[in-house]
């Protein structure tokens, strides 16, 4: 959890916004801190978490945020945390194996162009056992859904309006019916956004998943180039929705992550610059 | 992250084997060491060298074990080959296995060309070479006269110095000795020598991917690479070199056509590539022959597939490599991805201009310098010609020949 983050984005573990759909997305950068830090503060606040980690292994998020001072192996036990591990999931089906037992959930890697369908079945299962009223067991905050990151599902071969209808019925489950939040990661590629006939993948799912969300949380390099002390910005873009009308609002920051945590300064007042 | 340097040794009844990957905190327990390894400063990650000590460098130290480092290749594919012998000679010389796989050349010929170790004390694995034992007081010859308390202890043995360097250096112009190779257990993967079996599966993975896929994790269980596994003996470090994936020679359409059929089988392989990794002590090297793959949003998601990625840019055949700006180089080098495993921040290098030289005995990557210029007559005759043909061709009259630079 950064704290300088959570004043950014004025929320505390203790009061946030519900049913928000935050989109994390990055452009030739990696923003896969900000997972870091949404997953860490949705554990403190005691909400219940379910995690698709679709890029890295459990011990990689357990040994982080161990530096952030949340144990994810505890949150795993106590029932707090549901955690997809793909890596492990998906062996299973890309080698068949006879005898063996696989969790539905990775099925599209059978044939991507089923959809996401069991994936979503599974989101919809772990989060909804909670409110299935099971007494006794710790009463857990709204849920939470976390993606890392969504942009896999692109690289083995699901389409991306399947990977929009995912989305989709996640958000409404998940924001509208559970009065939860949703994080999701999406990395694009290109240096530009302008050509759409080659890369309608990911920038097709950028600009859908930019429409459906709430906040987004844009991450880029320096305009200017390279810097180590500088590694990159945030761009933040609230899209408010209720009483006054629809207004957005954005603002710039730059940031360095060092290994406790990441800083967050207003542009050109970097430690290293002033 | 890379291997655990701490819960390989313990038995496996203490963790359910579900949680274990090669990415494990270090706690404070007994050290295992296995040879041509070593921690990394940063964060404890078990790191292996991959042959070229300024390569090591460049990724942070070495290359953590249960990563996939992608070498984009260069045109005519030779540099890239020689990092991987490079890769595959360091596995032989700190007796790990090696896994090769082709499609193009036979594994056997690619192990034939490794360079040869420059062998000051590397330890050659020879069975008559015993050490003497200390019982032989009445060889009178080699009785010491003035240090005799240490007669009597036994002979220092070398072997034991060579594992514990981290790096090798390798001379270009020799090929490895077919003893020092042979001590070294490598499998096999040549294509043709695997026949596809049409699947039925609507899998977008081709299936020579999933025979590679397939038999690299029979050769992890069975000769107990897996984390998981509690074997015995002491544990090995599994070197994987996969050469030119994505080439037509694998049935893959993506550097062939503009719009593939197969545009996911190479990804979903690097996905399972990786699930593979994590779990078991290996490393692995990929060479992708990237100048023919035209999407480069494809090439963007392959990269992001694989832990470490660096290019190769050659100056072969271009008409950089007539540059006077370029003579000390055969290339560039980019380095695209560096990892951040089991910590926020990566190491990035300082510098993103790098250029190599492939030398008798060393691979060198550094910092591109251009040279100062220095020569003031060579610079001066040739801004003094720009200046001169100007004058000449703007006044009109003017008689000089406009090779001075100072003209009054």
């Amino acid at each position: 959890m950064f704290t300088e983050l959570n004043s950014i984005l004025n929320s505390t573990p203790d009061s946030f916004t519900k049913g928000e759909f935050i989109l994390v997305s990055d452009r030739q950068s990696d923003a896969s801190f900000l997972i870091h830090h949404f997953l860490s503060f949705y554990l403190r606040a005691q909400c219940k978490v379910c995690f698709l980690g679709l890029g890295q292994s459990f011990s990689h998020y357990c040994a982080i945020s161990q530096r952030l001072g949340v144990s994810l192996a505890q949150a795993k036990e106590k029932g707090q945390l549901i955690f997809l591990e793909g890596l492990k999931e998906s062996l299973s089906i890309l080698i068949p194996q006879e005898g063996h037992t696989e969790n539905q959930a990775m099925d599209f890697l059978r044939d991507p162009t089923v959809g996401l369908r069991s994936l979503y079945k599974f989101v919809q299962s772990s989060l909804n056992s909670s409110s299935s009223g099971e007494d006794g067991t710790e009463e857990w905050g709204p849920s939470v859904l976390l993606v890392d990151d969504i942009s896999v599902l692109l690289s083995l071969g699901v389409s991306a309006r399947a990977v929009l209808d995912f989305s989709h019925y996640c958000k409404a489950t998940v924001c509208s019916q559970l009065q939860g939040n949703m994080v999701m990661l999406v990395r694009c590629d290109g240096e530009d956004e302008g050509d759409d006939g080659d890369d309608e993948g990911s920038e097709l799912l950028l600009r859908g998943l930019t429409h459906q969300c709430s906040l987004t949380l844009h991450v880029q390099g320096l305009p200017t180039g390279y810097c180590r002390d500088i590694h990159g910005q945030v761009e933040v873009c609230w899209r408010r929705r209720q009483g006054d009308g629809q207004h957005t609002q954005k603002k710039l920051f730059q940031y360095k992550v060092n290994d406790k945590g990441a800083s967050f300064f207003a542009r050109g007042t970097s430690s290293a610059v002033l | 992250m890379a291997a655990p340097v701490d819960g390989v040794g313990k038995p496996s009844a203490e963790r359910s084997p579900f949680n274990s990957t090669s990415f494990q905190k270090k706690t404070r327990s007994k050290l295992i060491s296995i040879p041509g390894t070593r921690p990394s400063v940063q964060n404890g990650q078990l790191l292996v060298s991959t042959g070229v000590t300024s390569l090591d460098y460049l990724l942070g130290g070495g290359l953590a074990v249960g990563t996939v480092l992608l070498i984009e290749e260069d045109r005519y594919d030779s540099y890239s080959r020689m990092i991987l012998k490079y890769f595959l000679a360091e596995g032989v010389v700190c007796r790990h296995e090696l896994f090769v796989a082709a499609a193009q050349d036979n594994p056997d010929d690619i192990l034939q060309e490794l360079p040869a170790p420059i062998l000051d004390d590397v330890a050659i694995h020879k069975p008559v070479d015993q050490p003497r034992l200390s019982c032989e007081p009445q060889d009178s010859l080699d009785a010491m006269k003035i240090a005799w308390r240490y007669q009597n202890l036994p002979k220092v043995q070398s072997a034991l110095a060579s594992t514990s360097r981290f790096g090798h250096y390798y001379d270009v112009s020799k090929t490895m000795e077919p003893e020092i190779r042979q001590a070294a257990k490598c499998h096999h993967f040549y294509l043709p020598e695997h026949p596809t079996q049409s699947s039925t599966t609507h899998s977008p993975m081709i299936e020579s991917y999933s025979a590679l896929l397939k038999s690299l994790q029979e050769v992890i269980h069975r000769e107990g690479f897996d984390i998981a596994a509690s074997m015995p003996k002491s544990r090995n470090i599994l070197r994987v070199g996969l050469q030119s994936l994505g080439s037509a020679l694998w049935g893959d359409d993506l550097s062939c056509h503009d719009n593939p059929r197969h545009s996911h089988a190479l990804t979903t392989f690097l996905y399972g590539l990786r699930a593979l990794l994590r779990s078991s002590l290996a490393v692995a090297v990929v060479t992708v022959p990237s100048h023919l793959i035209q999407d480069r949003a494809l090439m963007g998601s392959i990269t992001r597939l694989c832990d470490n990625a660096i290019a190769l840019e050659s100056f072969k055949g271009s008409e950089r490599e007539t540059n006077p700006l370029y003579k000390d180089y055969h290339g560039l080098l980019h380095v695209h991805q560096v990892p951040h495993l089991n910590c926020l921040a990566s190491q990035l290098p300082d510098h993103k201009d790098l250029a190599f030289k492939l030398k008798r005995k060393q691979f060198t990557i550094e910092r591109l310098h251009l040279p100062p210029d220095l020569s003031e007559t060579v610079s001066r005759v040739s801004r003094g010609e720009l200046a001169g043909a100007t004058m000449v061709a703007s006044a009109c009259g003017s008689g000089t020949s406009g090779t001075k630079h100072l003209d009054f």
